[in-house]
């Protein structure tokens, strides 16, 4: 068992450096390939100078006084818990349906059209619904944007649950797993590469239908404000709070999203 | 009912399965088991040998649980509900928990603080409690696999060919490591194989079955402690073995 162990131990050793160098060159190249874009932006807003096609500089300008006045940061406060609210809400909802219907035949033979159905009625329509049929509230706004994604996180958790190995929750009878070890140590882990591709879709998705939602209905965050700005036909502000969400959201993917994944998928990387 | 004066019917495993078969995807009917009828006394080794394919694994199956459709009996050892311990033919450790938490996690309650580096050290798995299932070879998974079966105190323990597909060495290092600590602590024990020679060392009784479906044909005791079955006493026993079963070539 020895020589097992040491040869074993080796390799460990040997892959944690190497991962390391290849997470800085990947993090050096997105670092490049922002730059390529700036200096091209630059380029051409200099080339064809114009109102409605701010250069960088400009747009770095309103985003700092949009900060200083804090306008900024309330709108992307309220619309980023407009999109964790729906988030969770359509990952927790569709994850149980989705598995619910990749276990059972025939409730997914039965649920399957309704799926069909909803997950091609517009955003727009659900959106509009949900403001007439609730009213002009928070509640609506968010429950909206959650059932727009959810036919989404149904459709994947139920590829996944369909993927499950049968075998593992024999071993868990067998040794008689309570029904939170089972979700926990079982069913989880085994799903987590369809519940990490339902979350990436889902924050682009969901973000997009909140400033629609915004827009329609609701008298603060960034899709609100983006209207104010187009009436105003003022691009530099449209881009700045643009960038400014997009950046946050680039901020928790390095810093949360991509950690937490390296974490949960480590038994599977050192296996290599 | 451990205290009750017949514990030691109660700790007996009997296996009474009228019929059990399987609908096929062409809609036929095969049948596996018919009449299948054999007991296990309280802490004996014993073994099911068959042809491959004769449904010693469905057999298995049903014992564990896991599959209930069929006609008949089984009485487990120990109290109302029996904790077995189980090897499968696959280690079946979860890839995604270490060595020690994939054996924490099979432990009952009251078990689940114990202390397993006696355990672990009789298998050798000492320096691979924090190891990840696809860190191990075939062998040390299934020795991993072991430690769990053991590490809950089974009430009886049933082992599905568990040393298929290893290399000879490794699979007869595995044997005297599961005799050891099978020994500590006796347990009622079933395994599956379709190995003559690892029967005859291993278990106080041999279970023959036939083809399918599947009926004993007979059974083979080995009085004899393990500790004396030398190489000769091995090779006579196995002749007398063939003696006994003469009808069936495919199992030497």
């Amino acid at each position: 068992m020895g020589p097992v162990a040491t040869e074993t131990g080796q390799t460990l050793n040997n892959s944690e450096p190497a991962d390391g160098v290849r997470r800085w060159n990947s993090s050096l190249m997105i670092v490049l390939s922002f730059a390529v874009l700036l200096v091209a932006w630059h380029v051409a807003a200099t080339l064809w100078p114009s109102r409605s096609f701010p250069a960088p500089l400009l747009v770095l300008q309103t985003f700092l006084s949009e900060t200083a006045s804090g306008d900024l940061p309330y709108h992307l406060a309220i619309t980023l818990w407009r999109v964790a609210a729906a988030f969770f809400l359509a990952m927790i909802i569709g994850s149980v349906i989705g598995v619910l219907l990749g276990s059972h035949r025939r409730a997914d033979q039965f649920f399957n059209p309704w799926l069909i159905l909803f997950l091609n009625i517009p955003a727009l329509v659900i959106i509009v619904l949900a403001y007439i049929w609730f009213g002009l509230n928070e509640a609506a706004a968010i429950g909206a944007v959650a059932v727009n994604k959810i036919p989404n996180v149904v459709v994947t958790m139920r590829e996944g649950t369909r993927a499950l190995d049968a075998r593992y929750a024999e071993m868990a009878k067998v040794y008689r797993f309570g029904a939170l070890d089972q979700l926990r140590h079982v069913l989880l882990p085994q799903l987590q590469p369809f519940i990490a591709a339902a979350s990436r879709s889902g924050v682009s998705l969901i973000w997009k239908i909140v400033l629609v939602v915004e827009l329609l209905g609701r008298s603060n965050g960034i899709g609100f404000q983006i209207n104010l700005f187009f009436q105003l036909f003022d691009v530099a502000a449209i881009l700045a709070y643009t960038l400014a969400f997009v950046a946050v959201m680039l901020f928790i993917e390095l810093v949360v999203v991509q950690p937490l994944e390296h974490t949960s998928t480590r038994w599977r990387r050192r296996a290599a | 009912m451990n205290t009750h004066p017949l514990a030691g019917a109660a700790a007996r495993l009997k296996v009474n399965i009228e019929e059990k078969s399987f609908r096929s995807s062409n809609g036929a009917t095969i049948q596996v088991l018919r009449q299948l009828r054999f007991e296990v006394e309280e802490n004996e080794f014993a073994c099911i040998l068959g042809p491959s394919g004769c449904g010693k694994t469905t057999t298995l199956r049903i014992l564990l649980g896991l599959d209930q459709d069929y006609r008949g009996s089984v009485q487990l050892p120990g109290k109302s509900q029996a904790r077995m311990g189980t090897v499968f033919q696959e280690p079946m450790l979860l890839p995604w928990r270490t060595v020690e938490q994939n054996v924490r996690l099979a432990l009952p309650k009251e078990l689940r603080g114990a202390n397993l580096d006696a355990l672990f050290a009789q298998l050798g798995l000492s320096n691979m409690r924090s190891f990840y299932p696809a860190e191990l070879s075939l062998g040390l998974a299934r020795r991993a696999a072991i430690a769990r079966a053991l590490a809950i105190e089974p009430d009886i323990l049933l082992l599905d060919e568990p040393f298929v597909s290893l290399d000879e060495p490794t699979a007869q290092q595995l044997r005297h490591l599961l005799l050891f600590v099978w020994s500590e602590r006796p347990t009622t024990a079933l395994m599956v194989t379709h190995n003559l020679q690892e029967a005859i060392m291993l278990s106080d009784r041999i279970i023959v079955l036939s083809d399918r479906p599947a009926h004993v044909l007979g059974t083979f005791d080995i009085r004899l402690p393990r500790q004396y079955r030398n190489e000769q006493v091995k090779a006579d026993l196995l002749r007398s073995f063939n003696e006994k079963f003469a009808g069936i070539r495919n199992l030497s």
